[in-house]
């Protein structure tokens, strides 16, 4: 524990949302609204191969029928206007679009972007043993860390690179676990997805270092489409982590990501999650909108896939990391923190889908809401009738900081296997007047008292996080509170 | 001047119309303990929460001077940055929150108020196993959640060890002693009489006298009815102990009468 970190709280206390800026490098940019010509635009301009464009023309076809016969995905306890398909760019790209060798060929402002996200590269390189595949926007920018991963055999790039240069991996998984006949979301991020990360991890490697992406959201008016897919061979294990920020913006944003995650025999994948996006203002104007579709599968017998997340950004949050247990003995979990304040919505949980045997998943989330935010956890575990002596473990904790705000859990449970054995537990408290009152006679003011308490609330869930990502994330919690005390 | 004095002091619940302490009088010098006892639901825990500044009392009459100035302005966190530690009846449970993390942040906040520096974790830690030690509590009670889980035992003697580490200069018991095995009891007790020093004040709440046989308080009062009516020396305990509070509801209301 380090002396500074109160000071270092307090700090935080009075910034403002701190990534609330833009960067004045050029970009170009497709034209607003969305047609089989902007599919082809952006496939062209990644040089996709022509089975990739024909997935996305697909895609864009089941979309457009979607919309057509008004399947929205609105049944979520949320209350959002319906973007706006036609009113929005679905492709941006930094104007020197080059592929760099090195970080001495990104341009000076991008590094800085960079910088004053918490992410230098150069030390980044140095210091830690984190690769981070930076995403501006919609074209890859910097890559670090390739060749100790490439000694492991480990792939790591960007979508874009990794359709070209493993075209056969790629095209056997992507569509695997989240079709694009999914959701609407998912059928639009297949058609329009920019850019995202591809992982590979082969037979037997345990990859050497956390795997980390930050991806930002640079232009005005620009949805944001990344497509991620992680898959581990037999034996394999990695952990990867995702951290966002975006700028402030006056107008709505879209955020549509597709996360897919594929685990054979015995391996892990641990996929972890900071959301920190633009909330909107205190009328609750503008901010993000983060529909994501998240799934994971353990195919193999014995193989793992946990998700942790921590969200305390965007106006409206819509996801549910899921986890499809096919193989025997296989292990699924889901640790969530979603903080809601101001007017965010929320509306996260996930699906624990048990089919093999023996299998387990385990779920806590964590509610926190301030002001007249509203939080809701919806999730459902299913056991399909093979699934013999499956178990489920869930728990559902909310916590209400103010007179206002809501929170609601929604918890389903399907079973056609009557060995299975299903447990869940919810509780929702106030902060107590008696721990704040307690904390108070210990010299401990609102703030002071809040955090230890919203930190201590969290803990189960902080303590999945990657190391040095826990800290980013009581920091992000301590920025949450500001405001929200009184 | 006094370390604390209380005049004529009345409180309630204001929403609900409810009066608890009426006319409560008390001085403190520095260095002296006194006790307070007094039956169920006398005001015991309502004025150590009064001093202590919890906002659910009302203060309808009265003053509190703490080393001469008016406590009644303060703040609960400023009050404890004054020196105003209160060991509660019923310590609450912070689940998650780990004692260490706890103590260092009260510690730091009253160090600040205080005029003194930041310990570094090093410092802190070593002063920690110091007062744990002081106090003769189990290190290992450090690194759980603060009370979560403690037995009655254990979250007593915790807030005597938190008291050590505090450093106040009044120092509030509520019933610390209630619930206690002989073991916790003496522990209690050979707690608060090493951490009695000629800086300090003590306000021991106690229902019984049998914390008494091992403090020697240089006064105790009575409370009865949100006051107090009868103050005498450590006799005045066993009194209490051998024929109960008759007596004093007798005497108060002839005196009344
Ligand atoms: N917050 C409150 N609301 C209503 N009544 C209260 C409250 N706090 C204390 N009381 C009442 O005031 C009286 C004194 O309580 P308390 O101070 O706890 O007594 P003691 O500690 O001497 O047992 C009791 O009758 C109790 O019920
Ligand atoms: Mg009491």
């Amino acid at each position: 524990m380090s002396t500074s970190e109160t000071e270092y709280l307090e700090g935080k206390a009075s910034e403002e949302y701190e990534h609330g800026w833009s960067t004045d490098i050029e970009s170009e940019t497709t034209p607003k609204g969305l047609s089989e010509d902007i599919v082809r635009y952006i496939s062209d301009r990644k040089n996709e191969p022509e089975w990739l464009l024909d997935w996305r023309l697909k895609a864009y076809e089941y979309f457009t029928d979607l919309l057509e016969s008004g399947h929205y995905p609105d049944w979520a306890h949320l209350d959002y206007e319906r973007p706006d398909f036609q009113d929005m760019h679905y492709f941006s790209a930094p104007k020197d679009k080059a592929n760099y060798e090195s970080l001495d060929e990104v341009p000076q402002e991008i590094l800085d972007t960079f910088e004053r996200l918490g992410i230098p590269l150069e030390e980044q390189k140095a210091l830690t043993g984190v690769a981070v595949d930076a995403v501006m926007d919609s074209v890859s920018v910097a890559t670090t860390f390739k060749e100790k991963l490439k000694e492991k055999g480990v792939i790591f790039k960007s979508f874009g690179e990794a359709a070209r240069d493993h075209p056969v991996i790629v095209r056997q998984h992507l569509g695997s676990v989240v079709p694009y006949t999914d959701n609407l979301y998912a059928a639009l991020n297949s058609a329009v997805f920019s850019d995202g990360s591809f992982v590979y991890v082969p037979e037997g490697v345990e990859c050497p270092m956390e795997l980390s992406t930050y991806f930002r959201m640079n232009e005005k008016g620009t949805g944001q489409f990344e497509r991620t897919l992680i898959v581990a061979e037999p034996g394999a294990y990695v952990s990867y982590l995702e951290g966002c920020t975006a700028p402030m913006r006056k107008e709505t944003q879209l955020h549509a990501a597709v996360v897919e995650l594929i685990a054979h025999e015995d391996s892990e994948i641990k996929y972890s999650t900071i959301q920190n996006w633009y909330p909107g203002d205190e009328e609750g104007n503008g901010g993000i909108y983060n529909l994501v579709t998240k799934r994971g599968i353990c195919k193999g017998d014995n193989s793992k896939i946990s998700w942790t997340q921590l969200e305390t950004g965007s106006a409206v949050t819509q996801k549910y990391p899921s986890v499809i247990l096919a193989g025997d003995d296989t292990v699924g979990e889901f640790y969530s923190v979603a903080f809601t304040k101001g007017h965010q919505q929320a509306d996260t949980g996930t699906k624990m889908q048990h089919i093999g045997k023996d299998t387990k998943s385990t779920i806590i989330s964590k509610g926190i809401s301030a002001d007249v935010a509203d939080n809701s956890y919806r999730g459902l575990v299913k056991v399909g009738k093979n699934a013999d002596d499956a178990r489920n473990f869930s728990q559902c904790d909310s916590m209400l900081l103010g007179p206002d705000c809501g929170a609601h859990t929604y918890p389903y449970i399907e079973s056609a296997n009557p060995s299975a054995q299903i447990e869940h537990e919810a509780t929702t408290s106030k902060v107590g007047e008696d721990q704040m009152f307690y904390c108070h006679q210990r010299g401990l003011g609102e703030e002071e008292a809040l955090k230890l308490i919203v930190n201590g609330f969290c803990k189960e869930i902080l303590q999945e996080l990657p190391m040095e990502f826990a800290v980013e994330a009581k920091e992000l919690l301590a920025i949450e509170l500001e405001g929200s005390v009184g | 001047m006094a370390l604390l004095e209380i005049e004529n002091l009345h409180a309630g619940v204001e929403d609900e119309d409810i009066k608890i302490l009426n006319g409560v009088d008390l001085t403190l010098d520095t260095g002296q303990l006194h006790a307070i006892m007094g039956p169920n639901g006398s005001g015991k825990s309502t004025l150590a929460a009064v001093l202590a500044g919890r906002e659910e009392y009302e203060v309808l009459e009265g003053e509190i001077l703490f080393q001469g100035e008016d406590l009644l302005e303060l703040e609960p966190e400023e009050r404890a940055e004054e020196g105003i530690f209160l060991a509660f009846q019923y310590p609450v449970e912070l689940p998650g929150v780990s004692m260490t993390n706890f103590l260092k942040e009260a510690v730091n906040s009253v160090r600040e108020a205080r005029g003194q520096d930041e310990l570094s974790s090093a410092d802190f830690l070593k002063y920690m196993r110091e007062k744990a030690s002081l106090v003769d509590i189990d290190a290992d009670l450090t690194k759980r959640s603060v009370n979560e889980g403690f037995s009655g035992g254990e979250k007593k003697r915790n807030e005597i060890f938190q008291l050590a580490m505090l450093q106040p200069k009044l120092a509030i018991l509520d019933e610390t002693d209630s619930g206690l095995d002989i073991d916790a009891l003496q522990n209690v007790s050979n707690g608060v009489n090493k951490l009695w020093n000629e800086e300090r004040g003590f306000l021991v709440i106690t229902h019984y006298e049998r914390i008494l046989q091992y403090i020697t308080p240089d006064r105790v009062h009575v409370m009865l009815d949100g006051e107090i009516v009868h103050s005498g020396d450590q006799e005045l305990a066993h009194k209490l102990e051998e024929k109960g509070y008759d007596w004093i509801r007798e005497e108060a209301a002839a005196a009344a009468a």
